[in-house]
């Protein structure tokens, strides 16, 4: 809760009325959490019999959610190196002082962020080949996510790198700098540090979005755990597909809050160090074109 | 042209559907984001408990797993629902979550003097919520809540992995039947979305510049 400086602080009156509405919220919040275990337990999903095929490496379900869990973290990976390097050089480009340059960043930048990403991966995965060109779900599912997230991280470098002071860049070319030296010794170091937090933060997206993959047909977790589903229903019948979906799920948000608190850690840590004195606020400007970090958008 | 005439009915059918389903999951997401944010600042623990962690879990859930679980999931547990309310709900939950913090960041954004200067003046709590923060706060908040509905909007195209022939479903399904006329569905498919997504980017500016007030 913010100050709470809409009202004065409470007096005993409302003080007894905001702990039996504290006692209420608590006893719904608690009512809701026992209806859910009452419905799982009544359904046997809670017997331990049936969580123990996740953990026992003789049903071969271990190995195959952590081969899983590796190929979604090698698409994340190998998805954000790119994106990073493609963002930078789009927006480069878009700032460039050449029109036959920038206008095809922008147009670039603007066209993928606009349509969406799964509308780019199904065109890469399903139109391709009709030209000729075979392509891998992996390598569908890796471009998508490069050419969606490079057009959104070029417009978060390009917030980073406008948010330097101007005086950072005259100076820099009154000591006799190039462009390009202006831009690699004194724009981009500055703007990265400041610009780290939003650029973690997209990251994060970029792994969300791995999930994708499910749609397409490449094994990262759920997609694995729907063929594990499938393996298993003509044998044990429903006996353990809650828990399958339920532990792919459950890995998905555990990375996905770890990677968050990398972040977290990353916009604290920027906040408190003077070096990024000379820029502005950038997480703000960056914020408004970017749209908000929702998810596969 | 003439592919487009063949296949008018396809695109009609699949773009009323993605239309539906971002306008009932938009209104989902606004009722049930606006709800949270009051919860986020209330001074009742639970229910602020409850939010928090409302958000922080759909934050850091990819939006596929959400379809996953209401999709496959709920059955298990015999709630049985169908491919449409399913992606609604899908959607319209995880929205929701963006919605708070969205609406919450705007009520933050009101600043504390202006709340004070109220109170000084005498008005009541109701008073000075309705005619000096709430105006405020809705103003700031509609740039934001904005961008997270037209990212919703493209979101919706997450349901063409769990059978809804919504607009991104075409692709799969006209590229194998019409291989010469591969452009023009690509085309097709993202033009349907630029006249839901373009429409009201402009409409927000329109209404982001009426409220526009100096601070």
């Amino acid at each position: 809760m913010s100050t709470p400086v809409l009202f004065d602080l409470p007096g005993p009156r409302a003080r007894a009325r905001i702990r039996i509405a504290t006692i209420v919220g608590g006893l719904l919040v608690l009512a809701v959490i026992a209806f859910v275990l009452w419905r799982l337990g009544g359904n046997g999903q809670l017997d331990p019999a049936r969580w123990s095929v996740l953990t026992d490496p003789r049903t071969g379900v271990p190995q195959a959610l952590g081969e899983a869990l590796v190929r979604t973290l090698q698409v994340a990976a190998v998805g954000m190196v790119l994106a990073t390097a493609l963002g930078l050089l789009l927006a480069v480009g878009r700032l460039s002082d050449h029109r036959w340059l920038r206008i095809p960043s922008a147009t670039f930048i603007e066209f993928f962020r606009a349509i969406p990403l799964l509308v780019v991966i199904f065109a890469l995965y399903f139109v391709l080949p009709k030209f000729g060109a075979e392509i891998s779900a992996f390598a569908a599912l890796t471009g998508g996510l490069v050419l969606y997230n490079a057009s959104v991280l070029a417009e978060i470098f390009r917030a980073g790198i406008l948010s330097v002071d101007r005086g950072q860049r005259e100076a820099a070319f009154g000591l006799g700098m190039r462009k390009g030296q202006v831009m690699t010794l004194v724009l981009l170091p500055q703007a990265i540090r400041r610009m780290l937090p939003v650029l973690v933060a997209q990251l994060v997206v970029l792994l969300k979005d791995s999930s994708l993959g499910f749609i397409i047909g490449y094994f990262e977790l759920l997609r694995q755990a729907r063929s594990l589903v499938e393996f298993f229903t003509p044998r044990f019948g429903n006996e353990y597909t809650f828990q399958l979906y339920v532990a792919a799920g459950l890995i998905y948000i555990v990375i996905n809050v770890l990677l968050s608190q990398v972040a977290k850690y990353v916009e604290k840590r920027t906040r408190r160090n003077r070096k990024t004195a000379a820029t502005s606020e950038v997480a703000a400007s960056a914020e408004a074109p970017v749209g908000t970090p929702a998810g596969p958008a | 042209m003439q592919f487009y005439a063949d296949n008018a009915g396809l695109f009609w059918d699949a773009f009323l559907t993605t239309l539906g389903m971002s306008v009932l999951a938009g209104l989902l997401a606004v009722v049930l984001g606006t709800l949270l944010a009051a919860f986020r600042v209330s001074p009742i623990l639970p229910l602020r408990g409850l939010a928090t962690f409302y958000v922080e879990t759909f934050r850091n859930t990819p939006l596929t797993v959400v379809f996953f679980f209401i999709i496959f999931g709920l059955p298990q547990i015999d709630f049985v629902i169908g491919f449409f309310p399913g992606s609604v709900l899908a959607v319209g939950l995880y929205t929701a979550a963006f919605v708070c913090e969205a609406v919450r960041s705007g009520i933050n954004s009101v600043s504390p003097g202006q709340a004070e200067a109220a109170r000084a003046l005498g008005l009541t709590f109701g008073q000075s919520l309705r005619q000096v923060v709430l105006p405020q706060a809705f103003r700031t908040v509609v740039p934001p809540l904005g961008n997270v509905l037209i990212a919703m909007v493209k979101n919706t195209s997450i349901a063409a992995g769990f059978s809804v022939s919504e607009l991104s479903s075409l692709l799969p399904r006209l590229v194998n039947a019409n291989a010469g006329e591969l452009v023009l569905v690509l085309v097709g498919v993202v033009a349907c979305y630029m006249v839901i997504t373009l429409p009201a980017a402009l409409a927000l500016n329109r209404i982001e510049r009426r409220v526009a007030i100096l601070r």
